[in-house]
């Protein structure tokens, strides 16, 4: 085939996962669970083989192409196309998208059959592959759009997908409605990102007179001269929606309790994939963002300040989850102060990797917690909460392959060289070094505490003797579980070489899309600096944990020193009861004071005695009842008419 | 005249033939009633599809008319003038789609007086049809009015227990906003040349000052249909208390004679006045998009919920059209449908329940969906297509009104647009909680367990509309392109007498 034939095959990337999850729910579990699995899986695997191809095309012809499938929207001057884009950004995003997508299918396969058990509902494994079959289409609908609208749809359908999957067993969670409040909340939290995002694109809209990339991004620079205020403010709402999507302050409350999913979900939707959305939004939007100081400036703090103040809260948790979820959120920090300092190809380089090792690490965490819950029904100990670190310990032994696999992956989290996470971080900081001096000085002490967490939870989890029944009697998961877990540890070791100093493959790779870009640096002193911050807080991290080992009911070795900011990062700073105090519990009580006061108080009450007073309309009742209120309306109507008549005839 | 060529005639009057013969069908033969009436219905959807297929898309007028000359009011000419154009198109395939949906949900629904039901079903279709075809102010007004009587007992006698007070409080209501609309056709066509919409729209040249009292009469009696906040009180009580098939019709159709008012008549005939009111429309409807969505989140009966919904979605709707931009207008049009189909479905689901449960209080459900999974499945589709979800159709009415609104002209501010956006949050936050309380969480209600799920009845129900959410969502041109150019003609009478003003 050739290059423009490979192109036209790029719809089939959404295509693909539609058509698998509509066989799903026609055929809906009659043919077991094997087929349900087996077909989610194989259709994000061809997704990733059309991917792949797409990429083959793009090598020989790095300018891509666009295909349209027909018109969605056309009025008046406003022409949407379902149209799907082909350039090395949004391909790298489909491959990064099917590639983890496919790995965590497989992994579900086997997770899912014992989870689906566990909460007593066989019939809801299919759901869980319908929907996540429609999370890679959202997810690729997202990343191959030609125009703001139709990411747009993406957008909101990763979100909806989000919602589905966090509340997957809603009826459990704390009081059984726990899971069900946590995807609201997240759906929520999202259309207020939505909201900016929305309101971008009217901005787009009446500002560039199109919403197609190519045209928008070609009159950028004369808008952002002729009208600046428009250019920023377009800049600053889709920064609003880029903090609902990628959990980035002030609206990152919603991915903690997104925990509440299945772990795959949280590794593929809540960690590599659909939160770093806001991330390629505003790689996406280059052209814009690049003419637009002030919005970049924005972009900028917002992420070097949530990478900071997330990952001081991951220190303070003691769910395996919740720290993975706070250090998602700072790591995505580090891809927002990327993007803003205009370091695309470092975000994207981070993206990738991050991908890597936090699906990883989320797996892991699955296949621990798993090896929990068979542990505490071997050893018929009493129930505990099988994703506390406290009721952990000692697994290292119980569970090698992940225990090394979990390593590996935190290790590149931590940033040690020569691990993934160390080279695309590296580029993040060292780019911040040469122009934000202040940015980078909060990115390294993100990066200290980042190091601390990651000593820390792998001394609770696997260091040490278990400290509970369960723990002492878990057991290794199965290949189907593992084997995902291998792949993704062997691309979170050696993924650095994708951007590799002195090789920069994805430097050069998306030089197509963004232009000439910035060469990213190498500069050893912030590398060796960074990376002895990384081993000391590991150190430190395994000297407080590894060694005086946190029980349940006593309090966290941190406490003492710290103090009351330990306090405030166990408590995640407060932000939900303050949230809950400055707007939920005021916006409650202003619709009740609608619904009450106002709507039934006032504006019915005046309406009933306008209309004729309560007692007409009981009067009425009574003539009703006797047949008569037709006529007595009737001639309401025509004496009335004729009145009105003759007065203005006069 | 030829009755072959004049399917407005059928259209409208084919229900006629239904009453005819439920008419002479013994009340006990509850089967043949219902069958009779369904079929009836469907021919009728049948004939319209007749009318989309002989309607030409490209022309902006009114097509297909019928023009009968008829009576003299004051040396006036009162015809019986029915026609279809690209205003009105859309709205006449939802009555008629709407209709045989309506009749097929009550097959277990309503069980007493079934003769009696139908007959008024079938009278409240020729009503309906004929105000969105007549095109002579007289003839719209006696249809308009028309549509009050089977609607009145339709609640009165088969809704719940509060059906009196809220069947005479509909029927007050809409009468007095009616008194003032008639005054106005009045006084329009008898000093300004005659009844005939189609030719007042080129002739009439009404003073300022007469067009601004013109507007509020007429705007009165559409707003209180619409309802526009704060006319809307009405709604809550009627929707509550209405059968689920009146409440189908009731929101799916009924509310949009309003909103289609002022597109056929204070836009066209009071086009200055309409420009200088815009702004104060526009507000009123932002007003009840964020009054009645916040309400809406605190009612503890769903149904009550939901038509607080309405109001909130048809705020949407009145913003659109005031806006007077072709993204605007053609997007609120577009709404208008939307809703119809959305909120239709959600009290379609919300009447399978009733059936099953005999509550509309949120506190007696919960984790529907475990014990229900194709209605729990089908709801959430519907209850996406209301909040907006993109993909599916509000989305598509929505973002049109939306975005014409922020740039439009006539208002002047990207703020009006701005702050109604607020709206598309709110509604997942009443939508959300909703479907939340009803299906999601654990069952706590041990009756609820054994409910059983939908019936292929039921399903045969829903789906009709459920295949149009995802059509008007995915590919809305087919329905866009019948509108445009009536919506392109309507604007440009707007803007040319909107120059004359400065």
């Amino acid at each position: 085939m050739n290059t423009s034939q490979l192109f036209a095959l790029a719809p089939w990337v959404v295509l693909i996962p539609v058509i698998a999850l509509l066989i799903n729910l026609i055929v809906s579990g009659r043919l077991g669970e094997k087929f349900a699995g087996i077909l989610a899986s194989s259709a994000a695997a061809l997704s990733f083989v059309v991917s792949i191809l797409l990429a083959i095309a793009l090598g020989s012809d790095p300018m891509g192409s666009t295909i349209s499938l027909g018109t969605w929207i056309n009025i008046g001057n406003l022409s949407i196309d379902w149209a799907f884009r082909v350039d090395t950004l949004s391909v790298m995003m489909m491959l990064v998208v099917s590639g983890v997508g496919t790995l965590i299918h497989i992994y579900s396969i086997a997770y899912m059959h014992a989870d689906v058990r566990l909460n007593g509902d066989l019939k809801r494994y299919t759901r869980f592959f319908v929907f996540m079959n429609l999370f890679i289409a959202s997810m690729m609908l997202l990343v191959s759009a030609d125009n703001f609208l139709m990411m747009f749809v993406g957008w909101e359908g990763v979100g909806l997908c989000s919602y589905l999957l966090i509340g997957f067993w809603f009826e459990k969670g704390k009081d059984g409605t726990a899971n069900a409040a946590a995807g609201k909340k997240a759906f929520i939290t999202n259309r207020i990102g939505d909201f900016g995002f929305l309101v971008a694109i009217f901005l787009i809209y009446w500002n560039f007179g199109s919403l197609q990339f190519d045209k928008v991004f070609s009159m950028a620079p004369m808008v952002a001269t002729a009208m600046p205020g428009a250019a920023l403010a377009i800049t600053l709402f889709m920064l609003l929606g880029v903090t609902g999507k990628s959990a980035q302050l002030p609206l990152h409350v919603w991915l903690p309790d997104a925990m509440a999913g299945p772990t795959p979900v949280s590794a593929l939707i809540h960690a590599a994939t659909m939160v770093t959305a806001g991330v390629y939004l505003v790689a996406r939007s280059a052209p814009i963002f690049s003419q637009v100081p002030g919005g970049q400036t924005a972009v900028t703090w917002v992420g070097t300040i949530t990478a900071l103040f997330a990952a001081t809260i991951a220190l303070g948790q003691n769910d395996i989850k919740k720290v993975l979820a706070y250090s998602t959120i700072s790591q995505i920090g580090y891809m927002v102060a990327a993007v803003g300092m205009g370091a695309y190809v470092a975000a994207m380089f981070h993206l990738i990797t991050h991908a890597f090792f936090k699906g990883l690490l989320f797996l892991a965490a699955g296949s621990v917690i798993q090896a929990v819950e068979r542990g505490e029904e071997a050893a018929h100990s009493e129930e505990i909460d099988p994703q506390d670190m406290r009721q952990m310990g000692g697994l290292r032994k119980r569970l090698p392959l992940t225990f090394w696999t979990y390593l590996i992956g935190g290790l590149s989290l931590a940033a040690i060289a020569p691990l993934a996470g160390f080279f695309s971080k590296d580029e993040i900081v060292a780019y911040a070094s040469a122009n934000h001096a202040a940015v980078f000085w909060i990115l390294l002490i993100a990066a200290f505490f980042t190091a601390l967490y990651v000593g820390r939870q792998i001394s609770m989890v696997f260091l040490g003797s278990p400290r509970s029944k369960a723990a002492g009697h878990a057991t290794e998961s199965s290949p189907t579980i593992t084997v995902p877990l291998v792949i993704l540890a062997v691309l979170a070791a050696f993924g650095g070489v994708l951007n590799l100093p002195g090789l920069q493959w994805l430097e050069t790779w998306l030089a197509h899309t963004f232009g000439t870009v910035a060469p990213s640096q190498f500069v050893w002193l912030v590398a060796l600096g960074s990376l002895a911050l990384g081993l000391v807080g590991l150190a430190i991290g395994w000297l407080i944990y590894g060694r005086t080992p946190v029980k349940v009911g006593k309090p966290d070795p941190l406490k003492k020193p710290l103090g009351f900011i330990f306090t405030g990062m166990q408590n995640k700073w407060f932000v939900d009861e303050i949230y809950n105090f400055l707007i939920i519990t005021p916006f409650n009580a202003l619709a009740q004071f609608f619904a009450g006061p106002i709507d039934l108080g006032s504006i019915d009450r005046v309406a009933n005695g306008l209309a004729s007073g309560t007692q007409a309309v009981a009067g009425g009742i009574r003539k009703f009842e006797n047949g008569f209120v037709r006529s007595y309306a009737f001639w309401m109507l025509l004496g009335l008419a004729a009145i009105m008549t003759y007065f203005i005839l006069r | 005249m030829n009755l072959g060529s004049t399917p407005l005639i059928w259209v409208t009057f084919f229900p006629l033939a239904g009453v005819l013969i439920i008419l002479f069908l013994k009340p006990e033969w509850k089967k043949a009633i219902r069958w009779t009436a369904l079929i009836t219905s469907l021919a009728v959807f049948g004939l319209s599809v007749w009318v989309l297929a002989l309607f030409n898309a490209a022309n902006p007028d009114a097509q297909l008319g019928v023009n009968q000359a008829w009576f003299t009011l004051g040396g006036n000419q009162i015809s019986f003038h029915l026609g279809v154009d690209g205003l009105s198109i859309l709205l006449l395939l939802l009555t008629t789609l709407l209709s045989p949906i309506a009749i097929l949900s009550t097959w277990k629904a309503i069980e007493e007086k079934v003769k009696g039901f139908m007959i008024f079903f079938l009278l409240l279709e020729v009503g309906l049809v004929g105000v969105f075809l007549a095109l002579d102010m007289v003839l719209f007004y006696i249809f308009w009015e028309f549509t009050l009587v089977p609607m009145y007992f339709l609640i009165g006698l088969w809704g719940a227990e509060r059906r009196i007070y809220a069947t005479l409080k509909f029927f007050l209501y809409t009468m007095a906003g009616s008194l003032l609309m008639l005054a106005g056709i009045l006084f329009v066509g008898l000093k300004y040349g005659g009844f005939d919409l189609t030719t007042l729209t080129s002739t009439a040249n009404i003073p300022l000052t007469v067009q601004m009292w013109l507007f509020v009469a007429f705007g009165l009696a559409f707003a209180i249909k619409v309802p526009v906040w704060p006319l809307h009180s009405w709604l809550p009580d009627a929707h509550t208390e209405a059968p689920t098939a009146g409440s189908v019709i009731l929101a799916g159709v009924l509310l949009k004679m309003g909103t289609y008012g002022f597109l056929r008549f204070n836009l066209p005939l009071f086009p200055q006045a309409t420009i200088q009111a815009a702004p104060y429309v526009a507000a009123l409807g932002i007003v009840g998009i964020l009054y009645a969505a916040m309400v809406a989140y605190r009612q503890q009966d769903v149904k009550r919920l939901v038509a607080y919904s309405s109001i909130a979605h048809l705020g949407f709707v009145m913003l659109g059209l005031f806006a007077l931009d072709q993204l605007s207008v053609e997007g609120a049009i577009l709404q208008m449908v939307n809703h119809g189909l959305s909120t239709g479905a959600l009290f379609l689901i919300i009447g399978f329940i009733y059936e099953r449960r005999h509550t509309h209080q949120m506190d007696a459900f919960g984790g529907l969906w475990k014990v229900m999974p194709v209605m729990g499945s089908l709801a959430l589709v519907v209850t996406l297509s209301s909040a907006g979800l993109p993909g599916l159709n509000g989305f598509v009415g929505e973002f049109n009104i939306l975005v014409g609104a922020f740039g439009s002209k006539a208002l002047g501010s990207p703020w009006f647009a701005g702050v109604a956006t607020l709206g598309v949050i709110l509604a997942a936050v009443y939508l959300l909680h909703m479907f939340q309380r009803v299906f999601l969480g654990p069952v706590t209600h041990e009756e609820n367990l054994k409910l059983k799920d939908m019936s292929l009845r039921e399903i045969i129900v829903l789906v009709p509309i459920l295949i149009l959410i995802f059509w008007i969502g995915i590919a809305p041109q087919t329905f866009l392109n019948l509108i445009a150019p009536a919506v392109e003609k309507l604007l440009s009478v707007v803007s040319a007498a909107g120059l004359a003003l400065v």
